[in-house]
């Protein structure tokens, strides 16, 4: 069995500042990680090759410093890893990053056939989650979204049963391989890398693939070419016109501050406090 | 929000024309969700926000109603017209009976390739995003994800879509200039939802899909529905205490829950806090979590960073405490307290609790 993973090396969100005078952002010192919804999959990937056996790839477009994500992976345990980069992918949108994602996953495919293609539900960066829908439409894959459980997988019948989750509930699903698996968030857990992996993914000699070596021959599919969205501006959101109405008090005392805020709250709302003596019985 | 600082587009804006054979695309359309006989509330916030773009333009706004023959999709359409929709299209056909990306991508690219709208809205739900993102790619167009607000350029009529970006730290707005259907998704809650006009009514115009059964590989062998009731309902509470990483632990954290318990209120959290496990997924509002609009939001320890302000900015009140004067929370709260939450917390639950007897006596 061949899996292939694709995974994306993010600035760890949590960390981003925005300069508070220019407004821009502060990327100096913000640590890259792998995007955390990414490891569900992963996860996922490496539990099956536990129990069925096979090669996991993970796949990756981006910058070269997207190196460092890709063995961060080796070191959890996948098999082979690629890195597609190319100066004539920047500025790609989801569309654009879909083709040359599956792209790149025809290539891999020449090696050995993929039976199951995994992605991230989203990204934190970007937050879409589009790429992974993209990429099956593209390579006719049956789609499997939001998966919070593989119940069942039949190699020979290439059959594949799955938990997906829906509005108001979960839909069982099943379908045949080979199919697109975004796994949700907390449906599992990742496991440790161990030594030999660790020792290996610094070692592993990895397979870095220019537009060519993807197989992209049409470069108006890729980069900004290749993407109908554009960014017509950023900026930083704004404050309300009033700012909170601060509550302060001479004592500083809790009790005078939440009698204080009290007063003017049910003052200034008294719908609120209908509506909140109503409910609180 | 508004803009404050502009910077300049990425790509030139020299002077823009459509392609004659895109101009062609007249209509916004809004696809309408729904699940179990009822349509999801999302559908009609597009609805709403469809009206005003539509009548911007000077086009109809249009109701995409999808389903097996015998649910209540006329009962839909008769829904949409009153949320202001003017024409839905309906497609029925025995593979759509549940939800399935391989027939509702092929139903939903079809009616698009037939009578070509100009915009297509999705609600940002597990359904919406998965077939959002699989019909752009198959019609080869822009989708631009999780909008927070829409408008019409008037400059060159596109959709101006703006959602949060570099991990919700800023804004972006983002165009699709010479592709059509300009597709968005918009996350529930996130637009208002409008008034209902019970004299508004509307025509239908029927598609055939050409699928059958044996032409689809997925199948639905079962749905099993949540238990509604033991699972935090954030969209729709009416008051919501909320928590963030200045709780500094969990044990600070039950803090939050006794306030709630007065107030009869959800608890909310933001995403450091759900990430440490103080409390459940369902918790987390913001930008990659829900989006609520409670009547009174109280949002303790919570700096109030862009990826939680999206997600509750709408809230009609909002008390912020927090210890640092500066937090960015300060800027959009109704009330503002600068303090120690762990003192303040304890002080405000109880002057809620003797308020709200006597309040409750004069009842």
């Amino acid at each position: 069995m061949h899996i292939v993973v694709c995974i994306k090396q993010v600035p760890d969100s949590a960390q981003i500042r925005v300069h508070p005078v220019t407004n821009t952002i502060m990327r100096q010192g913000v640590p890259a990680i792998v995007n955390p919804y990414d490891l569900f999959s992963l996860e996922e990937a490496l539990r099956l090759k536990d129990k069925y056996g096979g090669r996991v790839t993970v796949l990756t477009m981006g910058p070269p410093m997207a190196e460092a994500a890709l063995r961060k992976c080796l070191a959890y345990g996948a098999d082979e890893a690629v890195l597609v980069t190319d100066r004539a992918f920047a500025g790609s949108d989801t569309l654009a990053t879909s083709f040359a994602l599956a792209s790149a996953i025809r290539q891999i495919q020449n090696d050995m056939a993929v039976d199951l293609v995994f992605a991230g539900k989203q990204t934190i960066d970007g937050d879409t989650a589009q790429v992974g829908p993209g990429i099956a439409k593209r390579l006719d894959l049956q789609l499997l979204t939001y998966v919070s459980k593989i119940e069942s997988l039949d190699l020979e019948k290439r059959e594949i049963t799955v938990h997906r989750r829906a509005e108001g509930g979960v839909q069982v699903l099943k379908t045949k391989t080979p199919a697109l698996i975004t796994m949700l968030e907390g449906v599992n857990e990742m496991r440790f890398a161990t030594m030999p992996n660790m020792f290996r993914a610094a070692r592993y000699p990895l397979k870095v693939w220019d537009k060519d070596a993807a197989g992209i021959e049409d470069v108006t599919k890729i980069g900004l070419k290749g993407s109908p969205t554009i960014v017509s501006k950023v900026f930083a959101p704004t404050a309300k016109s009033q700012k909170a109405s601060m509550i302060e008090t001479e004592s500083g005392d809790p009790r005078d501050i939440a009698i204080t805020l009290l007063t003017k709250l049910f003052t200034q709302h008294p719908k609120l406090e209908k509506e909140i003596g109503k409910r609180a019985a | 929000m508004n803009a404050t600082t502009e910077q300049p587009a990425k790509k030139g804006r020299k002077k823009f024309e459509l392609d004659p054979a895109l101009a062609a695309y007249k209509g916004v359309w809004v696809f309408i969700e729904h699940e179990r006989g009822e349509v999801h509330t999302v559908s009609w916030e597009l609805l709403g926000e469809g009206r005003k773009l539509a009548d911007q333009l000077g086009v109809e706004l249009a109701g995409v109603v999808m389903g097996a023959p015998g649910e209540e999709t006329r009962r839909f359409c008769d829904e949409a017209y009153k949320y202001g929709a003017d024409l839905c299209y309906v497609v029925e056909d025995p593979v759509l009976e549940n939800y399935r990306n391989e027939s509702f991508t092929k139903s939903l690219t079809d009616l698009v390739n037939t009578f070509q709208p100009e915009i297509l809205l999705l609600g940002a739900t597990t359904l919406g995003r998965d077939l959002a993102g699989s019909v752009a790619t198959t019609l080869k167009t822009g989708l631009t994800a999780d909008c927070t607000e829409l408008a019409i350029d008037p400059e060159n009529r596109s959709l101006a879509a703006t959602r949060p970006t570099f991990g919700g730290s800023l804004l972006c707005t983002i165009v699709t200039l010479n592709y059509r259907p300009q597709m968005a998704t918009v996350r529930p809650r996130v637009m208002a939802m409008p008034d209902k006009d019970d004299s508004r009514s509307g025509r239908i115009i029927e598609h055939k899909l050409n699928m059958i059964e044996t032409d689809i590989i997925t199948k639905v062998l079962e749905f099993i529905p949540d238990n509604r009731a033991d699972k935090p309902q954030l969209p729709f509470a009416d008051i919501i205490v909320a928590g963030g990483r200045g709780m500094k632990n969990p044990d600070n954290f039950k803090l939050i829950w006794d306030l709630a318990a007065v107030l009869g209120a959800e608890v909310g959290a933001t995403r450091p806090v759900v990430q440490s496990g103080w409390v459940e997924l369902e918790r987390q509002v913001g930008q990659s979590g829900k989006t609520v609009r409670p009547k009174l939001y109280i949002a303790v320890g919570i700096s109030g960073a862009i990826q939680h302000r999206v997600g509750m900015e709408s809230s009609d009140v909002i008390i912020a405490i927090n210890n640092d004067p500066h937090a960015p929370i300060f800027d959009f709260a109704t009330y503002g307290i600068v303090g120690n939450a762990m003192t303040i917390l304890p002080a405000l639950t109880e002057a809620f609790r003797q308020h709200l007897a006597t309040v409750r006596k004069a009842v």
